[in-house]
């Protein structure tokens, strides 16, 4: 179990992580999912032990491996990084950059040369181990990435982002594809990512960060349908966000049920501003009484002209409250 | 799972702040001794000599009344000027109009016509106004001769050792400044831009002149500042050319303050100042108008770049164009060898048995002095580019990873020697090293120093471009695979620099073996090296002794290059392939 607590890192005087608490149980993915600046990337430095915290400790069982004190480097950490631009050394070929780690630990020559060939095939480079890195595709050096990562049995997976710089066809493939190498070996994983797709097809817990603090942690489902705060509610999937009573609630577009006006009074009526028709759905945006804006997803089948008066029904079940 | 990289004990929690300064500490505090040793002692004794008294020591500013109060001493300076601003102006206006033949029209043989400028590059100035001793020497000059043999004249119409002589000499070897960023600003350059204004009615004249002119103006700019600088930086070809036309420039002047005995050093000082002065401010403003230029980028991306046809023009062109190479390198070169060849030149390379080896046993086999500034040169260029190799990469490492506050400073002085021209870096040298506690002059210690500082900006800048392209990623992978820090720079790091690093050893290592603006002023007699021979040679007028020197610090050179250029290949197709 990796536990964090009460973590802090300022970089000259801005706060980068303040005072997160997490913890990751063995074998379980956890994601760390929030738009550039959150936090998600220095909070990963920090497990990896590049960076000494401010205030705050990682440990990893009950070992202690980083407080304001003291952090154990990097190479004794026993954590293997994917990194964002995959970092596989351009002047070793494929089986030398999975070999290096074994290398390292200095295993027997018979057993690096099984276990590197035992790594590749697991990832489908197999065939390549000769090439050098040069000639592979973008994908392929990220099978690379994740080779040299996981050859060395590591107790925790940690990685930066690491579809980032694929083109969107081939990340689909990879998040099953890292998923799948999760699942075969078992391997304690910390994800960071600003895709919530990604977050939600990888990982069994996702920790959304905003502003260097953790602002809700669940499991996928809880994230979208039980969204905490006002910004993982507009962070994670689209919303509305009203006031109704004194509380703020936020519903998805999909969730929001459209008809022509009947005398009834428990819903809110609008008038349709603009309308697109997607094929599986169509976008309505509607302008209420007071001026509030709501999104609406319906079928395609429901249909109402721009300038259209409507009422939006709001199920009590899809209503969340949340905090601000 | 496995567990992997187990800890020692007891080293488990090691303080990381400790860790990573100590060998960055030791690397800065060499650097900085280096840096000092290279860059602040010599520029500071420089500045300091200039205000001292020669005997007393005592500050003063006699120095400066005394070098600029003197007719003979100010007219120097009106001579430099005068030269550097008609070299400049010959070699932008041909140079831009050379590389627009090059870049945008279809002359052909453009292809052979961009190396063949860019030869001028690679060969030393001060061999090239040889070469010209030999085609337009007021009598001997082999033109005249002919000219003389043709018409029946008294004398040929041609007269090297003047000021118009220099002129052209150096203004030969400064067009391919111009050539080479001019034509690249208009190879990046799209024709879109031109055609814009071509559809609104404006005639390729026009189009030439309110469009294409101005996008390469910057590029025009450096070409002008940078050949400007060069000529009134340059020792060898005013040397060769206006020493016997008893004109002087200011670095031939400097010279003199020197071989006065004893050496006037405090009075040169302070008569660089100047030149060192105008160097720096110029430099400054090239440096701007480069780096405005990024703003209103010529962006090339997709963009579709038409050759202008030249139609009819396309050979008298192509006749234009190729007499550059033909004055720059051909003739002078084919003159220097054939002179090496010749038992004495005089006579003409086709004087009944003129033709001989004799120079080539002379030089490598029966004289001893220009054997052993052969191997001064190699073995001085050698130590010279290791040292200004390690020094640059390391202070590059430090800048790059910013290794500790205040490591800029330590960049700064690593480029710092770029503003300084050789003889100014000589006469600095020279007063900070003839007097204990480090009295190198005299030793093959002080030419080594100097051509490291010499050309340490370049080694610097390449290995800093090289280190900015690798990510710290690369090194970071390799600690969370279980190296330490030590072993992650050794096993990653320097072998991705390894090629780049020798290709900074070649660059401070070739320009090295062609040095001798600094070499002049610091050899003596034991640590005599290949310049500094042709130099003595010239001086005493044994010109096949010269020529033979020229062309073998050619055929070392390009044989250097050619085996490196090989071996680096080799890195490259390994790693590509």
């Amino acid at each position: 179990m990796i536990t964090i607590k009460q973590l802090r890192k300022t970089y000259e005087g801005s706060v980068a992580v303040d005072r997160i608490d997490l913890e990751v149980k063995d074998g379980e993915v956890m994601a760390l999912l929030g738009p550039s600046g959150c936090g998600k990337t220095t909070t990963l430095q920090l497990l990896a032990g590049f960076l000494k915290p401010d205030a705050g400790e990682i440990r990893v069982g009950d070992r202690l491996l980083s407080s304001a004190r003291s952090v154990v480097p990097p190479e004794r950490r026993n954590m293997s990084l994917i990194f964002q631009s995959y970092a596989v050394w351009p002047h070793k070929t494929v089986a030398e950059n999975v070999a290096y780690g074994l290398e390292v630990r200095k295993l027997p020559r018979a057993e690096v040369k099984t276990r590197v060939q035992r790594t590749l095939d697991r990832v489908k480079l197999g065939q390549l181990s000769h090439r050098y890195p040069a000639e592979l595709s973008g994908g392929q050096q990220q099978r690379v990435a994740l080779a040299r990562a996981l050859a060395v049995e590591p107790q925790v997976l940690l990685l930066d982002e690491p579809l980032s710089n694929l083109d969107a066809n081939l990340r689909e493939e990879m998040r099953f594809e890292i998923r799948r190498l999760h699942d075969e070996t078992g391997i304690t994983m910390i994800y960071v990512t600003h895709d919530q797709t990604e977050a939600m097809v990888v990982a069994d817990r996702i920790a959304v960060m905003n502003l260097g603090r953790v602002e809700q942690v669940g499991e996928p489902h809880e994230i979208y349908e039980l969204p905490a705060t006002r910004f993982v509610a507009s962070f994670i999937g689209r919303t509305n966000l009203l006031q109704l009573n004194g509380k703020t609630i936020s519903i998805r577009p999909h969730q929001v049920l459209l008809s022509k006006p009947i005398e009834a009074t428990h819903c809110l009526k609008g008038r349709i501003t603009r309308h697109a028709y997607l094929g599986e759905t169509r976008d309505y945006v509607v302008e209420t009484a007071d001026g509030a804006i709501m999104r609406v997803t319906t079928g395609p089948e429901v249909i109402h002209e721009v300038g259209a008066e409507v009422e939006m029904h709001l199920p009590l079940g899809a209503c969340r409250e949340i905090t601000e | 799972m496995a567990v992997g990289a187990p800890a020692a004990p007891g080293r488990t929690a090691l303080n990381l702040t400790r860790f990573r300064l100590e060998p960055a500490l030791i690397l800065g505090v060499l650097c900085l001794a280096a840096l000092s040793f290279l860059v602040v002692v010599p520029i500071g004794w420089l500045v300091l000599t200039s205000f001292q008294d020669s005997d007393t020591q005592a500050l003063t500013l006699r120095n400066y009344f005394e070098a600029f109060s003197h007719r003979i001493y100010l007219e120097p300076i009106a001579n430099s000027l005068r030269l550097a601003i008609s070299v400049a102006a010959i070699a932008t206006i041909v140079g831009t109009a050379l590389a627009w033949l090059v870049s945008r029209t279809d002359l052909p043989g453009r292809s052979i016509l961009r190396p063949l400028i860019l030869a001028a590059f690679v060969t030393p100035s001060f061999l090239g106004a040889e070469g010209w001793i030999f085609l337009a020497a007021p009598n001997s000059g082999w033109i005249n001769k002919i000219w003389v043999a043709l018409f029946h004249s008294e004398h040929g119409p041609l007269n090297v050792f003047s000021m118009q002589g220099a002129i052209f000499v150096i203004a030969l070897y400064s067009i391919p400044y111009t050539f080479s960023f001019v034509s690249a600003t208009l190879d990046m350059m799209p024709s879109e831009l031109e055609d814009a204004a071509t559809t609104l009615g404006s005639g390729i004249f026009r189009t030439m002149w309110s469009v294409t002119l101005p996008l390469a103006l910057p590029a025009i700019l450096s070409g002008f500042l940078l050949s400007f600088l060069e000529a009134l930086e340059l020792f060898g070809p005013p040397a060769f050319l206006l020493i016997p036309a008893r004109q002087q420039v200011m670095t031939t002047q400097l010279y003199l303050f020197f071989s006065d005995y004893p050496p006037r050093v405090e009075v040169a000082a302070a008569y660089a100042m100047p030149l060192l002065l105008v160097t720096a401010s110029l430099l400054l403003v090239q440096r701007r108008i480069i780096g405005r230029r990024r703003f209103t980028t010529v962006g090339g991306k997709g963009g579709v770049r038409r050759r202008m046809q030249l139609r009819t023009w396309r050979w008298p062109f192509f006749g234009l164009a190729f007499i550059l190479p033909l004055l720059s390198v051909i003739l002078p070169y084919t003159a220097m060898l054939l002179v090496s060849l010749s038992k004495n030149w005089s006579a003409g390379p086709f004087a009944p048995g003129n033709l001989t080896l004799y120079w080539y046993d002379w030089a490598l086999n029966v004289n001893g002095t220009t054997r052993e500034a052969i191997v001064h040169s190699l073995s001085y260029g050698a130590v010279a580019a290791t040292l200004a190799v390690v020094v640059a990469t390391a202070v590059a490492y430090m800048a790059v990873r910013k290794l500790f506050p205040g490591v800029q400073a330590f960049a700064f002085l690593a480029v710092a020697p770029f503003v300084l021209p050789g003889i100014v870096l000589a006469i600095g040298f020279f007063a900070a090293y003839t007097h204990p506690p480090l009295l190198l002059y005299g030793t093959a210690g002080i030419l080594v120093a100097a051509y490291a500082t010499r050309f340490l900006p370049i080694a610097f800048s390449n290995s800093s471009s090289i280190l900015q392209g690798l990510t710290t990623d690369l090194e970071n992978a390799a600690r969370t695979l279980g190296a330490g820090p030590l072993r992650s720079l050794w096993t990653i790091t320097v072998p991705l620099l390894r090629r780049g690093v020798l290709t900074s050893w070649l660059l401070v290592f070739i320009p090295a073996l062609k040095e001798l603006s600094a070499s002049v002023f610091l050899y003596t007699s034991h640590t005599q090296v290949i310049t500094t021979v042709i130099y003595d040679f010239s001086d005493a007028g044994n010109f096949e002794a010269v020529s033979t020197m020229g062309v073998l610090m050619m055929v070392i050179t390009f044989v250097i290059v050619i085996v490196a250029y090989r071996l680096i290949g080799r890195e490259v197709i390994r790693s590509a392939a």
